[in-house]
């Protein structure tokens, strides 16, 4: 079984990858290099550092945007969560942002804020945050009644129902809008670095596209999109080993 | 012989004011006059029920009657809409620890292990980490779950998890115990075989028990006092003491004449409502 | 929330907000923040000009062909997959990769394929909404339950008839939810593919406002993309809301 699943998976790669490498060489369009021209155009900038020096330009406002965002929204969302009237208060602000381009925010981040880390940060935050905020919140309303209630029947005092049930009980929903938000932040991320100043990853596309080296630009994208798929597969590993028991066990069967 | 008298309880609705302060030394638990509403539904109305110490109190009732509705009132998770809940003499108006809850959803942390979940109440009472698993591992075995205790919920059957709850209220050595519906998750062996030690229980400690089920033969088999509820808004329509049973052999109450003529009169009385 | 026993409505705060907006854009602490009242006022002064329809316009139609692309492959492609077992196991891996992919790196290929256009623009929407769409309505086919498929059989419905009679229904509630959250998706897919293609829409014109500092002018749009933007999320979130009701009950 196990067998067959991977056969198929490798199979599908092949005539995808096979397919790209024919069309390559047809050629569908000037700029359409084929399979084999874009990896060995990544190889060679993995092997010449270029790469390296790309990822951790990229990665930095990435990194710091999903920290602030991480404690700021969990915080935000727990605090949400907890209290009625900052629910009132505070949840429209994300729910709008939640379902608005925010994107559309970054020309205005870039007056304010120049061109520098400061705006590519702010980008990774509005794009992340409101997921955190949101998920960590509407996990806090739904802790079940049941298991507040065992906790006040056992004489908990409302900081230990919220340490000790009230966040553990949240604590799946958290890390996969953490997950989310992280999945957002590799946009905002990116589009910042097309959008506000070549840098980075961003900068390898945007210069290869201007010189007409397709194949470099396609080996940085690939490789973008590998890395952000991979690591967010890695987290949800993570979340499934942690939190495996913890959503099935609430079945009260 | 079969004792249907209900002397205070049995007034009606509107004249349980004249239940006597006085006796409430001998009863662990009293409720005065408790009426609740969720909004427009009455789910009790104006309920009077007094509950002696030491002695094991079933509420039996057809489902949505309120019964969870009372028990957790009287365990202070809820309040009435109007009347008064007493216990030992003292006015409730929280949960405290002369009262142990066995919820009839569980109600188990699913992140922590059994071991855990048994002593989370004494963890949330202060007592020391050592202590309280060594007194949470006795009840875990009393209950037949010993070899489980690092086990996490998901992996036990419904049964296995009720009887960490109920392990859980047991540790903590509170004076009443509240349990809703506590055995009906188990299968039938280890049912009858808990009611058997919930009689030895009851004769061995000074605890009182309020216990809710669905089972009349169970309500009989376990109870030193039964008070059938009618559906909502919930009032005590009758008290059965089957006391004649009390001195049998746990054993051979099944088979006692006794216990099959209340089984008989209570299913009488229940049938109507039903129909 | 409650203020003396009176139930304050959902959004009510956001009241609280734009007063907060307007006392700080008179403040004048920062050029950047005009006062709201400033804002309303420029709006309705920018909707009328033709630079504005014109954006609204050209987004509007990005937007509705990105969707239309990406609901009628989306949906056909989920339900065979879930139909499907060879077809899903062949298929679902790379709908998984592009779903957490981070697609606005594809924008730039878009580009030199499709030229700075509408093109690459509807492309990009449907990009951003498709896989989610897949993906739930395959989930949707999946969770369809045997009784109800043998059922069918045993009443001697042909194939297409217990497609377009049983599994389509079945699976309704969850394949709207994936266009729900697709369309949210596409919503802020056409402003990316704008902002980074930024001669066509609202790309065009934030380009124009901010190199002219013109600030009114820019909250005035974004106001209107955001209203734009949470009114459609509601509305689907209530028609999904009005199908719910036999989702459960299936
Ligand atoms: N939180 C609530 N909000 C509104 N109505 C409620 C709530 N909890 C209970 N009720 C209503 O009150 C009535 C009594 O409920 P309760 O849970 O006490 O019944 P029960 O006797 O324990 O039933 P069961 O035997 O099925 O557990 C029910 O009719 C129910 O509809
Ligand atoms: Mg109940």
């Amino acid at each position: 079984m196990a067998n067959r699943s991977l056969f198929l998976k490798l199979l599908s790669a092949f005539v995808v990858f096979g397919a790209w490498e024919i069309a390559g060489r047809i050629p569908v369009s000037y700029a359409f290099p084929t399979f084999f021209e874009s990896m060995a155009a990544l190889f060679k900038m993995m092997f010449d550092g270029s790469l390296l020096a790309a990822y951790a330009e990229t990665l930095k406002p990435l990194a710091i945007g999903i920290l602030i965002s991480a404690f700021l929204g969990i915080a935000i969302g727990l605090w949400i969560g907890l209290s009625g009237w900052f629910d009132w208060l505070f949840s429209p602000i994300f729910i709008v942002m939640q379902a608005a381009p925010l994107a559309a925010l970054i020309p205005l981040l870039v007056m304010m804020y120049g061109i520098g880390l400061t705006s590519k940060v702010f980008v990774v935050c509005i794009m992340a945050m409101p997921v955190i905020v949101l998920n960590t919140a509407g996990a806090v309303r739904n802790t079940p009644s049941s298991l507040t209630e065992m906790g006040k029947s056992f004489l908990a005092s409302k900081a230990e129902v919220i340490t000790k049930i009230i966040v553990p009980a949240a604590s799946p929903v958290i890390f996969s809008g953490l997950r989310l938000g992280i999945s957002a932040g590799f946009i905002g991320a990116i589009l910042s670095e097309l959008k506000i100043t070549p840098t980075g990853v961003g900068d390898i596309i945007t210069y290869s596209r201007s010189i007409a080296d397709y194949a470099t630009m396609y080996a940085a994208i690939f490789s973008i999109i590998v890395l952000a798929v991979l690591f967010l597969n890695f987290l949800e590993k993570i979340e499934k080993f942690f939190f495996a028991g913890n959503v099935r066990g609430y079945a009260s069967d | 012989m079969l004792q249907t008298d209900n002397p205070v309880q049995d007034l009606p609705a509107g004249h349980g004011h004249s239940v006597a302060s006085s006796n409430s030394s001998a009863n662990a638990v009293s409720v005065r006059n408790v009426s609740k509403n969720y909004g427009t539904v009455e789910a009790l109305k104006d309920l009077s029920l007094e509950f002696p110490k030491g002695q094991l109190t079933s509420l039996l009732g057809p489902s949505g009657c309120g019964k969870t509705t009372l028990l957790k009132i009287i365990a202070g998770l809820l309040e009435p809409t109007s009347g008064e809940i007493e216990v030992d003499g003292r006015s409730v108006d929280g949960p405290g620890p002369d009262r142990a809850f066995v919820f009839q959803d569980f109600a188990l942390l699913p992140w922590a292990s059994v071991l855990r979940n048994v002593s989370f109440g004494l963890e949330l009472r202060g007592v020391a980490k050592s202590e309280r698993e060594d007194i949470a591992a006795k009840y875990i075995a009393d209950v037949g779950l010993a070899g489980f205790e690092k086990s996490y919920p998901h992996e036990l059957s419904g049964g296995m998890r009720q009887r960490v709850g109920l392990a859980r209220a047991l540790s903590v050595d509170s004076d009443v115990l509240l349990m809703d519906e506590p055995f009906s998750a188990v299968d039938e062996q280890t049912r009858r075989k808990f009611q058997e030690d919930l009689l030895s229980l009851v004769a061995n400690e000074n605890k009182t028990f309020i216990f809710v089920t669905h089972s009349i033969e169970e309500a009989v088999y376990v109870s030193d006092q039964i008070a059938i509820l009618l559906p909502r808004p919930s009032r005590v329509s009758d008290i059965i003491r089957p006391s004649g049973l009390r001195e049998k052999d746990s054993r051979s109450i099944r088979r006692d004449p006794e216990y099959l003529d209340i089984v008989d009169e209570i299913w009488e009385s229940l049938r109507s409502y039903v129909e | 929330m409650k203020v003396f026993g009176i139930r304050l409505p959902g959004m009510s705060s956001l009241l609280i907000w734009g007063l907060l907006w307007e006392i700080f854009g008179r403040s004048g602490l920062s050029f950047f923040v005009p006062p709201l009242s400033d804002v309303i006022a420029t709006l309705f002064e920018v909707i009328g000009t033709p630079a504005f329809q014109k954006a609204l316009y050209e987004t509007g139609y990005a937007f509705v062909a990105g969707v239309f692309f990406a609901v009628s492959i989306g949906i056909p492609t989920g339900i065979l997959m879930g139909k499907n077992r060879l077809l899903d196991e062949l298929l679902l891996p790379w709908v998984n990769i592009f779903l957490s992919a981070p697609l606005t790196a594809l924008v730039p290929v878009l580009m030199v394929l499709f030229g700075f256009g509408m093109k690459s623009i509807i492309i990009t929407t449907t990009l951003f909404a498709i896989w989610i769409i897949i993906l739930n309505a395959r989930a949707g086919v999946m969770q369809i339950n045997r009784s109800l498929v043998e059922m069918a059989h045993s009443f001697g419905a042909t194939p297409w008839a217990a497609f377009t009679k049983v599994y389509f229904w079945a699976a309704l509630p969850e394949i709207l939810g994936g266009v729900r959250i697709g369309i949210i998706r596409a919503v802020k897919g056409v402003i990316i593919g704008q902002l980074l293609i930024s001669i066509v829409g609202f790309g065009a014109l934030f380009e124009l406002y901010s190199n002219n500092f013109l600030m009114s002018h820019f909250w005035a749009v974004l106001l209107v993309l955001f209203a734009m933007a949470f009114t459609i999320s509601e509305v689907l979130a209530y028609l999904e809301r009005r199908v719910s009701y036999y989702a459960a009950k299936r």
